[in-house]
């Protein structure tokens, strides 16, 4: 709509329509989606999210049907004469009593939800989060019951968003795209890669001020808090590019801290996973070469 | 009414002449009330320019006007002048002008106190709104000032400072309406017999006596934090940041009923008078708006379902939240039994007050969704958040207030307000508020988060929306001044005693305008004269 012509809006339009009523699940979000995403993830609030929407809807109708009915119905100008009563104990029971049974349906539903949500046991994988301001760390602590020995990186904005997001760069964030997805503000230099179909456990906690970690095709967001390590669990089901942000404000580059969750197949990610391992054990060979001599000409 | 029967007293029947005197030294209920009222209107138009910097960046992606502190700045400024500027101040003006009014009371209990809690306030706004200018900066770690962030900010000790004097103003006000309520109620005025509003206000008194110094020891702890070295929330010296959020929002979800309860009490005066019915189930609502209060005190937590709360209490908040859905359904069902069967007219104040049924109920909507927890975990600090509270403070709390203010303005100015322009600034302002908030609905569930400064090209379009809805809301509040300011200089149009054909209660006997004292001698109640009186025969 910025700058592009009618054509390119409608088929926005006709993607965002899909989005919402032809079921697909959008993992990240698209130009004009207006619904939440199915999530990739074993666990998801979508349901739970459609059928409080429906409830609210039918509830909708009813009552803003009835007023107006009766402001149709009952105006001065219709020559409608006010009645007098004002009070019915039968009715009053009834809309008492209505809700509360809807109420315990939905509090059942949300209450299943939460339980599963809440069982972070039978992991097979464990990953720490640290927010920090303004980007993430992640450290893979536990792979198949088998400790991993130092994989751990910072992950931040990529930086052709960054370029584009500063104030009057003149810079079109238009153009920000990878695979023809656009990405501005929604990429990392370095994304956070997982297996699919293995249950991971995230242990989440905040290095400065308190963030939140959110990826929403995982279907729910963490506080990174400094002092508690808080803890949940993906189980993601296919392959894929999943888009996140920080959604608890934490200072002025709050909306430039993205997430980015590559799942990939499990031997593909175990090989992944070596790779790395074998590079920190590298890394850390160097290091101590490095800093055997180091000590004398500081003497 | 026999309001005038003394006249043996001397100077005590006009105002004061010199306007040091009138307005500065006052003691009257209806001056300190035009005074909270004119206050809040202004904080309105200042708190309303913060949101138009924020619509205005957020037009369209990419960094266009300002820095992404000064936009943290903008939200944060905009969230304190707007709840503890403009809405909180509109309600204690309408308590202060119309409540002694509807119990036949001569003046508050309070008069002094009642003139030092109002002078208060525009101090403690000038030096929140003094941190803008200052180097480092005016607060911008959120409204809700979670630590540690907050402390990262320079202007801690002057928001900090504000905020007390806010509180201290608030307190006196409260103690102010309690007092004038239980005490100096004209004989016959029941308690079961007090107009819905002023009910209403009296419960919200409470709520704010007990909530207030919570929000007082909160930010106290945060400066001491800040500047004594103590570590009530600091991690690292064996405190705790969730703490304060424990402690903020068990003051923050009462005070988000203290914004909306008297909206309820004055929805409920407004609708019976243009559907010239009387309230159905009077003594529902009154019971209604108590189980809310007290509900209001059981489910700060819900504001906290992402901070990593043990099940139990996951649970335990998502219960009593969505409890609150029952007392609210009551008042909306009684709302529109109060209008089936009855002989409605559409007059501005009836406007306003059909939308704010129709579009609060919408925003207790999307509450009930944001109360399963589950589905909280995708809804927290969304844009679907921002549209909800959106859509229960502006077209339910401030909308209360502009119906309100059409309303009673008759009373206040002895003139009747421009009812095409009442009517073309309704129209403006109910299309304007859902093109601006409805969008974020769908923004919010998309993924978008609050609070940040630029998006993702995916959330352009209806970004774009809602900036054009803000613009245009925004404007349409200048229609609203000038029908006020028209009203009470120019309107050649005088308002009748009983300035609606189907006004019942005490406020419409006293002559329009309200003399500067009424009720010196307490009037006789009649049932029959009072909106609710007759519903338990």
């Amino acid at each position: 709509m910025t700058s592009g012509g009618i054509g390119r809006s409608v088929s926005a339009w006709t993607a965002g329509a899909l989005a919402l009523f032809g079921g697909e699940a959008w993992a990240n979000p698209v130009p004009n989606q207006m619904n939440m995403t199915q999530g990739v993830s074993e666990w998801s609030p979508y349901a739970m999210h459609m059928v409080a929407l429906w409830v609210c809807v039918v509830i909708g109708v009813i009552v803003f049907g009835a007023m107006f009915i009766a402001m149709f119905r009952f105006r001065k100008s219709r020559g409608a004469v006010a009645e007098k009563w004002a009070h019915s104990t039968k009715l009053e029971i009834v809309w008492t009593v209505v809700p509360v049974i809807i109420l315990i349906f939905l509090a059942n539903l949300a209450t299943g939800g939460l339980t599963t949500f809440a069982d972070t046991t039978g992991a097979d994988m464990t990953i720490k989060v640290t927010g920090y301001q303004w980007k993430w760390r992640y450290d893979y602590v536990d792979y198949k019951g088998k400790g991993v020995d130092k994989v751990g990186f910072v992950s931040k904005l990529e930086e052709s968003s960054d370029r584009t997001r500063q104030l009057k760069s003149n810079l079109d964030p238009e153009k920000i795209q990878v695979e023809g997805y656009n990405t501005y503000l929604l990429d990392v230099d370095k994304p956070l890669v997982v297996p699919v179909g293995v249950k991971i456990r995230f242990i989440i906690v905040g290095g400065d001020v308190i963030h939140s970690w959110w990826v929403p095709a995982l279907g729910w967001k963490m506080d990174a808090i400094p002092g508690i390590a808080n803890a949940a669990w993906t189980k993601i089901k296919e392959p894929g590019v999943y888009r996140g942000q920080c959604a608890e404000l934490c200072g002025q580059d709050h909306g430039f801290m993205p997430i980015v969750v590559k799942a990939v197949p499990k031997a593909e990610f175990e090989q992944w996973l070596a790779t790395q391992e074998d590079e920190a054990k590298i890394q850390k060979a160097a290091q101590t070469a490095q800093n055997a001599p180091a000590p004398a000409p500081q003497g | 009414m026999a309001h005038a029967a003394t006249h043996d007293h001397h100077d005590h029947h006009g105002a004061p002449k010199g306007f040091f005197q009138r307005w500065v030294m006052s003691t009257n209920h209806k001056d300190i009330g035009t005074l909270y009222l004119i206050f809040s209107l202004t904080m309105f138009f200042i708190g309303g320019a913060f949101a138009m910097v924020i619509r205005a960046e957020l037009f369209k992606p990419g960094m266009q006007l300002v820095q992404p502190y000064f936009f943290n700045e903008m939200t944060t400024m905009h969230a304190l002048v707007m709840i503890f500027g403009a809405i909180m101040p509109a309600f204690v003006g309408l308590a202060n002008w119309m409540v002694p009014l509807m119990v036949g009371a001569p003046d508050m209990a309070l008069p002094r106190m009642n003139n030092l809690s109002f002078w208060i306030l525009p101090f403690a706004f000038f030096m929140l709104l003094s941190t803008l200018f200052m180097p480092g900066g005016g607060p911008a770690g959120g409204w809700t000032m979670y630590p540690p962030l907050s402390l990262q900010g320079e202007s801690v000790a002057y928001v900090i400072f504000a905020i007390h004097l806010m509180g201290i103003s608030s307190i006196m006000g409260a103690i102010n309406i309690i007092a004038t309520i239980l005490n100096m109620r004209a004989p016959g005025m029941d308690l079961l017999k007090m107009p819905v509003f002023v009910w209403s206000w009296l419960i919200t008194a409470f709520l704010l006596i007990a909530v207030m110094p919570v929000l007082a020891g909160a930010v106290t702890m945060l400066l001491t934090d800040k500047y004594f070295h103590t570590n009530f929330f600091n991690a690292a010296g064996g405190g705790d940041p969730v703490l304060f959020q424990h402690i903020f929002w068990f003051f923050g979800h009462p005070e988000v009923y203290i914004m909306i309860l008297p909206a309820f009490g004055i929805i409920s005066e407004i609708i019976p008078t243009f559907a010239r019915k009387p309230i159905f189930g009077y003594r529902a609502m009154v019971f209604a708006i108590a189980s809310i209060a007290f509900l209001s005190f059981i489910v700060w937590a819900h504001h906290m379902f992402a901070v990593g709360l043990p099940m139990g209490a996951e649970i335990f908040f998502m219960y009593a939240t969505m409890l609150i859905a029952v007392p609210t359904g009551v008042k909306v069902f009684n709302w529109v039994s109060t209008m089936w069967g009855g002989s409605m007219t559409f007059e501005t104040p009836m406007l306003f007050s059909i939308a704010f049924v129709i579009l609060f109920t919408i925003g207790g909507f999307s509450g009930l969704m944001l109360a399963l927890a589950p589905a909280d975990f995708q809804y927290h600090d969304t844009y679907f958040v921002v549209a909800h509270f959106h859509y229960v403070l502006v077209t339910g709390a401030a909308f209360s207030i502009m119906a309100a203010a059409y309303y009673w303005i008759p009373k206040w100015s002895g003139h009747m307000y421009n009812e095409t322009w009442g009517k073309i600034h309704f129209w403006s302002s109910v299309i304007s508020v859902n093109v601006l908030f409805f969008p974020q609905h769908f923004l919010g569930l998309a993924g978008m988060p609050r609070r940040i400064p630029d998006y993702n090209v995916a959330f352009a379009n209806f970004n774009m929306v809602s900036s054009i809805g803000g613009f245009w809301f925004g404007a349409s509040q200048l229609i609203f001044l000038g029908v006020v300011i028209h009203c009470v200089f120019f309107s050649k149009k005088k308002a009748a005693d009983r300035s609606w054909e189907g006004a019942k209660g005490l406020e419409w006997t006293v002559p329009s305008p309200a003399p500067f004292h009424t009720f010196d001698v307490p009037p006789v109640i009649h049932d029959d004269e009072l909106a609710h009186g007759n519903t338990d025969h």
